[in-house]
């Protein structure tokens, strides 16, 4: 099976990649091929041009007092088992670990997989929940947006059509953090049916000092529950606490639907696995701060 | 850097790539949309990696680019431009098989084999992260790798054994 035809440019610099994109009205770029290459096959992209940005120097991983950097073309591998991400990055390295298979990860790469959006992937609300930005270079220079306007419908981003995604950044979590991303994947192609990544930082008395809960899988974009976090603030994190946030907060709006698993189904799950990521967040969070360094073991 | 002929008939200007496969380079003149796969099987002529599903869900064709495992029906030609890859044909070396050939022979982890090569290659992968896989660790590495005649069991009990071979092997070249 062929993709349709397409001429295939590879770029040498991320302005050449740019200059690329804006020669080429229906260009679109290469990085691992992970996302793109099977929606070619099956016809649903049919990009006339490629731009391959598959070798540009995009891959770095780098953490710092000021956060984490993952370049766009760091493989979900290298964040799954990066030292510098699984730290202190928990929610991160779990939703990379988790795409795919393992010879998937080894060529997908991180930004390849935010810029592509399908809602049923697991970096979206990982690097929701951390509060994360994205890079992006177009025509203009650089800018920062921030993962909450990134994600604007299915498959569809905030990016502009001559803008190339370079690097991700999340910021250091406090010191009492904690951070976790738990799925319920489908069975057969390993997708989100429900991915929930949360994030819970306690003050100095052990309360909730912030929380933060997202999901992929759930709706078309990935769900912001924003009202349960609200809720949690200030409380002790104990289960009936968090039972009730999850049970009075946390509204769906229009749930996807598929074969697979219908709406009310999937408002369901995100129910179960709000409670079980807060949990392991909380219970994460509650180690940290027994650790001079913060690190979340 | 426009090719006329090609222009005149729509078509995209082909790409030359150079690849070295098992130790051997081939060098062509391909379509853009040329899938490493088709690069193995129709220039190499090599036709041990196998065409599944085409989508990157039954690791059929997973060979290895620069030592990393890859599914070659999800990656250009283009792309493994100027790179290695190992195929099954080349993890032999002459007459004496790899280990985890050994072991899926000696452990009867195939019936049909369609799979074989793939799920060979993704273990290669495997034991090179992981010289020394649990049961589950196994099965985790091999979920995108899909056989039909439900032989998991015996292909589990096969990558534990070639990983007991190498690391019994490194233990003797250690001890010289």
């Amino acid at each position: 099976m062929y993709p349709a035809a397409f001429a295939y440019h590879r770029a040498e610099s991320v302005d050449a990649a740019v200059e690329l994109l804006g020669e080429h009205e229906d260009a679109k770029l290469l990085a691992g091929g992970h996302s793109l290459l099977p929606m070619m096959k099956l016809r649903l992209a049919q990009p006339e041009v490629l731009v391959d940005i598959g070798r540009l120097p995009l891959d770095g991983i780098g953490a710092g007092p000021d956060g984490l950097t993952v370049g766009a073309l760091a493989t979900h591998h290298r964040v799954a088992t990066s030292a510098d991400v699984t730290g202190r990055w928990q929610a991160f390295a779990e939703a990379a670990a988790s795409i795919g298979d393992p010879i998937v990860r080894n060529h997908g790469t991180a930004g390849g997989n935010v810029a592509h959006a399908d809602p049923a992937s697991d970096l979206p609300a990982a690097l929701l929940a951390l509060d994360g930005e994205l890079c992006a270079t177009g025509p203009d220079g650089a800018r920062q947006v921030p993962a909450g306007g990134f994600f604007q419908g299915l498959l569809t981003t905030a990016l502009e059509p001559a803008e190339v995604l370079t690097e991700l950044r999340l910021p250091a979590p406090g010191p009492r953090a904690g951070s976790v991303y738990l799925k319920f994947e489908h069975p057969a192609s390993g997708f989100a049916v429900c991915g929930a990544a949360a994030v819970v930082e306690l003050d100095a008395d052990g309360r909730c000092a912030r929380a933060r809960l997202c999901f992929n899988g759930v709706t078309e974009v990935p769900l912001d529950a924003g009202a349960v976090a609200a809720a949690l603030a200030g409380s002790d994190l104990d289960d009936s606490a968090i039972e009730q946030a999850v049970g009075d907060c946390l509204l769906v709006e229009e749930p996807l639907a598929d074969t697979f698993a219908s709406a009310e189904y999937r408002a369901h799950l995100a129910r179960v696995y709000a409670r079980r990521a807060l949990r392991a967040a909380r219970d994460r969070a509650r180690t940290a701060g027994g650790r001079p360094d913060g690190a979340v073991g | 850097m426009s090719d006329p002929v090609h222009a005149e008939q729509g078509r995209p200007e082909p790409v030359t790539v150079t690849i070295t496969i098992n130790g051997r380079v081939y060098r062509a003149q391909v379509e853009p949309r040329t899938l490493l796969v088709h690069f193995i099987r129709e220039q190499a002529r090599l036709t041990g990696t196998n065409i599944g599903c085409e989508t990157g869900l039954c690791g059929a064709c997973t060979v290895l680019l620069d030592g990393a495992g890859v599914r070659a029906c999800t990656q250009l030609a283009a792309q493994a431009d100027g790179r290695a890859v190992t195929t099954i044909e080349g993890l032999a070396d002459g007459d004496t098989l790899h280990p985890l050939q050994q072991a899926f022979w000696e452990q009867h982890a195939l019936q049909c084999g369609y799979c074989t090569p793939g799920m060979i290659l993704a273990c290669v992968d495997l034991l090179q992260k992981n010289p020394d896989p649990s049961d589950q660790e196994v099965r985790e590495a091999l979920k995108g790798n899909l056989c039909r005649c439900t032989g998991y069991h015996n292909i589990v009990e096969a990558v534990r054994h070639a990983a007991g071979a190498m690391a019994g092997g490194a233990e003797m070249e250690r001890k010289g």
